[in-house]
C-alpha cells in the first residue's frame, strides 16, 4: 500500500534555457529577430511598430488606422485581401496598445509566398477608403456602447484615467471621437508611423532558409528610414484617493485598487513582481484564497504589476456581489496590511518561488511564447540577461526584501480604489 | 498527425500517452463522462458546482493546489453539457505530483461542508458575473429552453437558476462523486515530454488500487423533432437589438456534423465569409454577425446570432439571413470556395495542435466519442466534404420549422 498522503518527491526547478532570437538586418537595415523552432510546420511573421495610441494627435486614429490597413489598397479591395488571406489559411491580426502597434501573419509554410506579399502590400500601400472607414467607425462605435455596459470595462478605463491623468496613458475613449476621425487624420498617421517609420520583424515557428530573401524583396528595398519615437508622457494620478462610478443595474461591482508604479527597468520591478504574485497573481494567492475560497465573495480576484514603455502601474481588480462590495474591500486592505506588517513565511514563499519558475517555463513553451518573451525585453531595450537575473531574483529573494518593498510601495495611503457598481 | 498510445487497467481507467520532447513540461488531462445533460432537471447547475468541489481537498490530500504550485505545476478545469474535464501542466521531472494528486481524488473526495458553503457562493458570483452582468448575458438561459423542449441541453452548464446553486446539499454531492467520479467514467491523457513506461509504471502505481465501478448507461430523453418555428421576444437594458436562431443539427460524431461545421464557416468564418460581406460590409445591417455549430455530443445547434446596426428594423434584417441561408441551399457552392473552407480547416487544426495541453484534450474529446485515432482524421473528413453535401445538409437542418429564434431587443425608455 502506498501511503497517499505524503507528496512524492519533487525536483527544484534548476535550468531554464530560453531559445533566444537571433538577429539579420535588411538591406535597409530593417532589423530582423528570428526564433526558429516548433513541431508544426507554421509560422508567425509579426511587425512591430512605434505606432501607438501615445502617438496620435486624435482620440482613436493609432487603432483605426491599424485595424484598417486591411481594408483597401492601392492595388486591392478589402474583399480581394480578405479572400487571399482566408484562401490559404492564414490569420491576419493587427493590435494597436498605448505603446505599439503591430500586424501578424499566421500561416502555414506550404502557403506563406501566396500571402507574404499581401503582408508588405497593406502595410505600404494602405488606402484607407472612406466607405470602410466608415463601416469601421460605426461598428466600432456600436462595440463601444456594448462594451461600456460592463462593470469591468468601465472600471479599467477610469482606472487609467485616475492613475495616469491627462495624458496619452490616462485617455479614456469618449462617444464622440467616433465622429471626430477623419479620412485625413488617419492618412497622416500612416504616413508619419507606418511609411517613416522603422518597424521591426519577428518570426517565430518553421524558419525556411528563403524567407529572408523574400522578406528583403518586399520590406528591405524602401528607404532607410529612423524608428519614430514615443511622444513623452507625464503621469500625474488624482489626488482623490476614493472614485466611485455609479451603475444603478449592477447585480456585482467592480473593484479596482492600485497605483502609479514603475517598468521593468526599475531596479524593484523583480521584487514587485514576486510580493504582487504573493498578493494576487495565482489561483492560491492571498486574495484568492480569502476573498474567493474563504468567503466567498467572488467568482475571482486577481493583482498585477503592469509595464509600459514609459512608466508602470499596479493593480487589484475584481468584481464582488453588490451586498459584499464594503466586506471585499475591507479584506483586500487588509491582505495589503498583512504584507506590510508580517513576514511571509519560509512555506509559503518557497512555494510562490516554484509556482512562479514553473509559470516562467510554461510562458516560453513554443515558438510563439518564445517570440513573446523576446519582444518583452526588446521593446524596452533589455538583453536576455533580463530573464537571468529575474530567475535569480526569485530565488534569491527573502521575507525580509518583500516585507521592505510591501512597505515601501503598498501603503495604504498612496493606493487609490474604484469602485463600478450601485451607490452604497 | 498526433502520435500516441494507448492502455486500459483492470478497473476500466482508460489512459492515452503522448510524447512530445519539444517540451519541458508534461500536461496531464482527464476527462469525465459527465456534464450537465447527466443533471436532475429539478437540481441543475450541479456538474459545475462539483467540478469546484474537485478542488476543495481529497480523502488524503487536505489542499489540492498548495503541492502542486509547489512543484511548479498549474491547473485547471471546465465543465460542458457533455463533459467535465481536468487539466494540470508542470516540469515534466515532477510528473508524479500529478499522478498523486489526481488518483487521490478519484479515489474520494474529503467532502467538507466548508467547502460546499464557500463553492456555492463562488458559483452564484460566477452566475451573476457572467450572465446577469453582461450585456446579452442571460442570452443562453433563454435559447436553451426555447431549443429544447425534452432533452437536458434545455439548461446551460451553470444551471437553470440561482436558486438550483443555494440548494445543493452534501447528500446531492456524494451521490454524484459516486456515480460518475471512477476510473470507469474517466479517460486520462498523459502528454509532453515523459516515455510511455513512466506514464504506464505512475498508472499503476497510483490508479490501480482504485475500485472500479460499473458504468451507469446513460438514457437521456431524446429531444422529439420540431415541427414548428419557436420565437421569444424579450427587451433588456442594452444598446442594440440582436438576434439569435438555433436550428437543430445532428450529433458532433454523426457525418453530417462536417458539412454542418463547414456551413457555418462559410457563412462566417473569416472577413471573406458570406454574412459578414454581405450583411454587414454591404447592407451594412448588423455590426455583428456570426454561425457557428455548438459541437455537442448529442444531437446539437446551428446558431446565427447578429446585433443589428442601430436603426435597422429586425424584419429587415432577419430578411437578409433568410436571404444567405437561401443562397446555401439553393445554388451548389462552387469550387473555390469549398477549397478555401477546407484550406482554413486545416490550418485551423495544424495551428491547434502546437502545445501539449490542447493536443490533449483533443485526444480525450475523440476517445470518448469512441476512439482517440479519430484526431488524425479530422483534415481528411472535412476534405471529403463535397458541394452537394453541403448543399443537402443546408436543406436538411437550416428550416424555419426546425428554428428557434431569440429577439433580443433593446429596451426603449
Amino acid at each position: 500500500m502506498i501511503n497517499r498522503s505524503i507528496a512524492p518527491p519533487s525536483k527544484e526547478i534548476e535550468q531554464i534555457k530560453l531559445i533566444e532570437a537571433a538577429k539579420s538586418e535588411l538591406s535597409n537595415g530593417i532589423p530582423v529577430y528570428t526564433i526558429n523552432t516548433g513541431s508544426q510546420q507554421l509560422l508567425k511573421i509579426e511587425i512591430l511598430l512605434n505606432a501607438g495610441s501615445v502617438n496620435e494627435h486624435k482620440a482613436i486614429t493609432a487603432r483605426a488606422t491599424n485595424s484598417l490597413l486591411k481594408e483597401g489598397t492601392k492595388k486591392y479591395s478589402s474583399s480581394y485581401i480578405a479572400e487571399q488571406f482566408d484562401f490559404y489559411g492564414a490569420f491576419l491580426e493587427t493590435d494597436c496598445s498605448k505603446d505599439s502597434a503591430c500586424i501578424a501573419l499566421y500561416s502555414l509554410n506550404k502557403h506563406l509566398s501566396n500571402v507574404l506579399p499581401l503582408l508588405s502590400e497593406i502595410m505600404y500601400e494602405a488606402t484607407f477608403p472612406q466607405n470602410e472607414l466608415d463601416v469601421y467607425l460605426q461598428n466600432s462605435h456600436q462595440h463601444f456602447l456594448v462594451n461600456n455596459q460592463k462593470v469591468d470595462v468601465i472600471a479599467r478605463n477610469y482606472f487609467a484615467e485616475i492613475i495616469f491623468g491627462e495624458n496619452k496613458y490616462g485617455y479614456r475613449t469618449k462617444e464622440e471621437d467616433y465622429t471626430n476621425l477623419k479620412q485625413d487624420d488617419i492618412k497622416a498617421f500612416h504616413k508619419s508611423y507606418y511609411l517613416n517609420n522603422s518597424p521591426t520583424i519577428i518570426l517565430s515557428g518553421r524558419i525556411d532558409d528563403t524567407l529572408h530573401t523574400q522578406l528583403d524583396n518586399l520590406f528591405g528595398k524602401s528607404v532607410k528610414t529612423k524608428k519614430q519615437q514615443h511622444s513623452n508622457i507625464q503621469p500625474i494620478s488624482s489626488l482623490q484617493q476614493k472614485h466611485h462610478i455609479d451603475k444603478a443595474d449592477a447585480v456585482q461591482t467592480a473593484i479596482r485598487i492600485g497605483r502609479l508604479l514603475f517598468n521593468k527597468t526599475h531596479p524593484d520591478y523583480f521584487g514587485m513582481l514576486i510580493l504582487n504574485s504573493l498578493l494576487g497573481g495565482y489561483f492560491g494567492s492571498r486574495l484568492m484564497s480569502n476573498i474567493r475560497e474563504d468567503k466567498g465573495y467572488t467568482y475571482g480576484i486577481g493583482s498585477g504589476v503592469v509595464s509600459m514603455k514609459q512608466t508602470g502601474y499596479f493593480v487589484i481588480s475584481t468584481e464582488v456581489g453588490v451586498d459584499v462590495t464594503n466586506d471585499a474591500l475591507k479584506e483586500i486592505y487588509y491582505e495589503i496590511k498583512r504584507l506590510r506588517e508580517e513576514l511571509v513565511s519560509e512555506e509559503e514563499l518557497y512555494l510562490v518561488k516554484n509556482y512562479l519558475l514553473g509559470t516562467f517555463i510554461r510562458s516560453a513553451d513554443g515558438p510563439f511564447e518564445l517570440a513573446n518573451k523576446f519582444k518583452g525585453i526588446y521593446e524596452y531595450g533589455l538583453d536576455y540577461n533580463y530573464y537571468t537575473q529575474y530567475i535569480e531574483s526569485i530565488k534569491a529573494i527573502s521575507s525580509k526584501r518583500l516585507n521592505e518593498l510591501a512597505n515601501t510601495y503598498l501603503q495604504e495611503k498612496d493606493l487609490v480604489e474604484l469602485t463600478v457598481g450601485k451607490n452604497n | 498527425m498526433i502520435e500516441f498510445s494507448t492502455f486500459k487497467l483492470e478497473n476500466g481507467l482508460r489512459v492515452i500517452h503522448h510524447f512530445d520532447n519539444s517540451t519541458q513540461l508534461v500536461c496531464l488531462n482527464i476527462l469525465y463522462d459527465v456534464g450537465s445533460r447527466d443533471e436532475n432537471p429539478k437540481k441543475t447547475g450541479f456538474a459545475h458546482l462539483f467540478e469546484h468541489l474537485m478542488f476543495g481537498g481529497s480523502v488524503n490530500i487536505p489542499n489540492y493546489d498548495e503541492p502542486l504550485q509547489r512543484v511548479g505545476g498549474e491547473n485547471n478545469a471546465f465543465t460542458t453539457n457533455d463533459i467535465t474535464n481536468y487539466y494540470l501542466t508542470l516540469p515534466a521531472n515532477n510528473i508524479e505530483t500529478a499522478f498523486w494528486l489526481e488518483s487521490d481524488r478519484m479515489i474520494s473526495l474529503a467532502f467538507s461542508e466548508k467547502s460546499l458553503e464557500t463553492q456555492r457562493s463562488v458559483v452564484i458570483e460566477e452566475f451573476k458575473q457572467r450572465y446577469f452582468n453582461q450585456p446579452y448575458g442571460d442570452v443562453w438561459l433563454l435559447l436553451r429552453p426555447l431549443a429544447y423542449t425534452t432533452h437536458p441541453y434545455n439548461w446551460p452548464t451553470i444551471g437553470k437558476e440561482i436558486k438550483h446553486i443555494e440548494d445543493a446539499k452534501m447528500e446531492d454531492v456524494k451521490s454524484f462523486f459516486h456515480t460518475f467520479y471512477n476510473p470507469t467514467n474517466a479517460i486520462m491523457v498523459v502528454a509532453g515530454n515523459n516515455t510511455l513506461e513512466e506514464t504506464k509504471l505512475l498508472t499503476e502505481k497510483w490508479f490501480a488500487p482504485i475500485e472500479g465501478k460499473t458504468k451507469k448507461p446513460r438514457n437521456l430523453p431524446k429531444e422529439p423533432k420540431q415541427i414548428e418555428a419557436r420565437t421569444l421576444t424579450v427587451e433588456r437594458d442594452v444598446p442594440l437589438d440582436a438576434i439569435y436562431k438555433a436550428y437543430h443539427m445532428c450529433k458532433r460524431s454523426d457525418a453530417d456534423f462536417y458539412a454542418m461545421d463547414m456551413l457555418s464557416d462559410i457563412l462566417s468564418n473569416g472577413d471573406s465569409s458570406r454574412l459578414y460581406i454581405e450583411l454587414v460590409k454591404e447592407q451594412q445591417l448588423f455590426s455583428s454577425i456570426h454561425a457557428y455549430v455548438m459541437g455537442d455530443l448529442d444531437e446539437g445547434l446551428f446558431v446565427i446570432s447578429g446585433k443589428l446596426v442601430k436603426g435597422i428594423q429586425m424584419k429587415d434584417a432577419e430578411k437578409a439571413i433568410d436571404a444567405e441561408i437561401n443562397k446555401i441551399k439553393l445554388q451548389l457552392i462552387e469550387d473555390d470556395e469549398l477549397q478555401k473552407i477546407k484550406n482554413k480547416l486545416e490550418s485551423i487544426l495544424v495551428f491547434n495542435q502546437m502545445n501539449i495541453l490542447e493536443k490533449a484534450m483533443s485526444l480525450a474529446t475523440f476517445e470518448l466519442m469512441g476512439d482517440a485515432a479519430l484526431v488524425n482524421h479530422e483534415t481528411e473528413r472535412y476534405s471529403a466534404v463535397t458541394s452537394n453535401q453541403l448543399q443537402n445538409a443546408a436543406n436538411k437542418y437550416i428550416q424555419e420549422s426546425n428554428c428557434s429564434t431569440l429577439y433580443y431587443l433593446s429596451k426603449k425608455n
